[in-house]
């Protein structure tokens, strides 16, 4: 079966965040780019999912000229196809970018290619705005399942397990159907070298995008200001142990 | 008029659906007195009703009935799409939980509308201008929301869940809508109790002993494990030991990973990411072991032990023992 999956090239958040002159958006030149923990296990998914059902895992991104990184990365990692819709992202709000991915979906399903299964992040490292995969469920007028670990294909059926608030709950959508996917069911395999050689020899299908966006109706961006550190040093080494005892005590927690 | 979508636990009213009432009260007060509508799904606890009067909610819909057993993102929205056109509402708004944010994000795409995720605070009315968090809590941003319904969620932790001064009358209506089987096409089959039980048990520890790079390899937990065993606590990891496959992910803390309010948490090695500090900042108490002075962990920590966890922790462990005299 065929699976396009939709990753979105953003800052590495996991240091320090600084912000562009404009204020809109977090500034990534220093710190390098990425794509969020939440897409990796999406990433991994797809490629399992294509090669358990002799299909093809295609990767998908709106995103500026340098986001091919991202996909060649995807495609390192068991992809076989790439898309890419070059667009400045911080003029597309959630709403443009799910209409823009189903544009993409509808032609290539036009062209003989339709995909059972479109699978997404919870949510952007960066933008967080958690409903682009809802989005696109209605504009495609598939039904969506939302924040699955796993997700199995059999029979025209989508199996997914999420991680309910009241235990593991087992979700089931008929095919074609969008999930969207959270970080922790799959570990991300590593890319081999074979992997690597075999992705930059892949085309990358690119394109434009297909409507005028909306826009994300942000005005700017701000820091939170730091706070002051009001932390009391116990000690240094196992010397500290005594007084790190004495605090157990102090909060009763011994 | 604003429109809520509540969550309940065993408990009652879910304390972040409790945090979006606050937030809603102090819109309403600013909007000159607007009404408080909150909409609950299925099988609820007892005591809702008097807690929702008392957090000064004007009206309730409690919708129940076919379609309504177990969650579905889609039926919920149809049903708040219904209440919010009976009720006029001009504002939709849900705590920023995972179904908080599902189901307002399946009534945004049925509204063809903006929402705004995980909003901390209100700028202005005229605009409507919210700010909300991005990048896991790291940066803020302000968004315009010009369209009617407004729709948002609102960030767990932002607002303290308070009682009203005034109490609501939460004028009680059963409701059963019906739901479009096109809504029911992506369901709920089974619900049981795979993994989901163990992060349970971390998140409701009394004590937590958080372990990351600095374990320094799949070997390096014993020490850390001992002492959350002594304590009677669980051991927290960040998400680089979890990802070079040191530990299992359900003992993850952070956005990705579980939220931990424990009354002690003592990260050893973790240098204290705003991707892990989002989920351990409800921490009563954070005693930080790190080599580095500077790190954000120590930094923002009440108490620090500044030195190397497989020196510190294993004194610890000793003098824990050494006091218990065994
Ligand atoms: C979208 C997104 C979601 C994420 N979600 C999560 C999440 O849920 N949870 C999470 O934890 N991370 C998450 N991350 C990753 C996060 O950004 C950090 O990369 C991660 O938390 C760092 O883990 P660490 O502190 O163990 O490692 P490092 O940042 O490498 O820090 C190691 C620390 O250990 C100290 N140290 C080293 N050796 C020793 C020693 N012998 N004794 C004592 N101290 C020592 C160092 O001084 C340093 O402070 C996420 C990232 C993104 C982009």
């Amino acid at each position: 079966m065929d699976v396009l999956v939709c990753v979105k090239r953003v800052p590495d958040s996991s240091s320090q965040i600084l912000l562009t002159e404009d204020a809109q958006a977090v500034d990534g030149r220093h710190v390098g780019f990425t794509v969020s923990p939440h897409e990796e296990c999406a990433v991994e998914l797809a490629a399992r999912l294509a090669d358990a059902t002799g299909g093809t895992a295609t990767v998908l991104t709106l995103g500026p000229a340098e986001a091919v990184e991202q996909l060649r990365n995807a495609l390192a990692l068991g992809c076989g196809a790439a898309v890419h819709v070059e667009a400045d992202t911080s003029r597309f709000g959630p709403a443009d970018v799910a209409r823009e991915i189903a544009a993409v979906v509808r032609e290539h399903e036009g062209a003989g290619s339709p995909y059972d299964l479109v699978l997404l992040g919870n949510d952007a490292a960066d933008s967080g705005d958690f409903q682009v995969g809802i989005r696109l469920a209605y504009a495609l007028g598939r039904p969506v399942v939302n924040g699955a670990k796993v997700v199995e294909l059999a029979d025209g059926v989508a199996t997914a397990h999420v991680d309910g608030p009241a235990g593991a709950e087992t979700w089931s959508a008929p095919l074609p159907a969008v999930v969207t996917v959270l970080e922790g069911g799959v570990e991300p395999r590593y890319p081999t070298i074979k992997g690597r050689m075999a992705a930059r020899k892949v085309q990358i299908e690119q394109r434009r995008p297909a409507y005028e966006p909306g826009g994300s109706r942000r005005t700017r961006l701000l820091l939170p200001p730091p706070e002051p550190s009001t932390v009391q040093v116990l000690g240094k080494g196992a010397e500290a142990a005594p007084a790190v005892v004495d605090l157990f005590e102090k909060l009763g927690v011994r | 008029m604003i429109l809520l979508y509540l969550e309940t636990d065993e408990a009652g009213i879910a304390e972040t659906s409790l945090e979006t009432v606050a937030l809603a009260r102090s819109l309403a007060e600013a909007g000159g007195g607007i009404a408080i509508r909150a909409v609950l799904f299925g099988g609820l606890p007892e005591g809702v009703a008097g807690q929702l009067a008392a957090h000064g909610v004007d009206e309730v819909f409690h919708v129940t009935g076919a379609g309504f057993e177990a969650f579905s993102g889609a039926a919920w929205a149809s049903a708040l799409q219904a209440l919010r056109e009976r009720t006029g509402s001009v504002v939709v708004a849900a705590g920023g939980s995972p179904r908080g944010n599902e189901v307002l994000a399946h009534l945004a795409a049925r509204l063809d509308v903006p929402m705004a995720a995980n909003v901390v605070s209100f700028a202005g009315l005229a605009p409507f201008v919210v700010t909300r968090q991005v990048v896991g809590g790291a940066a803020l941003e302000e968004m315009r929301l010009d369209q009617r319904p407004a729709l948002f969620t609102v960030a767990g932790h932002s607002w303290t869940a308070r009682a009203a001064v005034t109490p609501g009358k939460a004028e009680w209506h059963e409701e059963a809508p019906e739901v479009a089987p096109g809504d029911l096409a992506a369901r709920i089959v089974s619900v049981g109790q795979r993994e989901a039980v163990r992060p349970g048990a971390l998140k409701r520890a009394r004590v937590v002993v958080g372990a990351g790079r600095g374990a320094g390899g799949p070997d390096g937990f014993d020490g850390v494990v001992e002492l959350a065993e002594l304590l009677g606590g669980a051991l927290g990891v960040s998400r680089v030991v979890t990802s070079l496959g040191w530990r299992p992910h359900h003992e993850q803390v952070g956005q990705t990973g579980s939220r931990i309010s424990p009354e002690l948490y003592i990260p050893c090695g973790i240098s204290g990411a705003i991707q892990h500090w989002a989920g351990c900042s409800s921490s009563k108490t954070i005693l930080a072991i790190n080599t580095d002075p500077e790190a954000p962990m120590v930094t923002k920590a009440d108490y620090a032990v500044i030195g190397d966890m497989h020196e510190v922790v294993p004194a610890i462990v000793e003098e824990l023992r050494r006091r218990s005299g065994a």
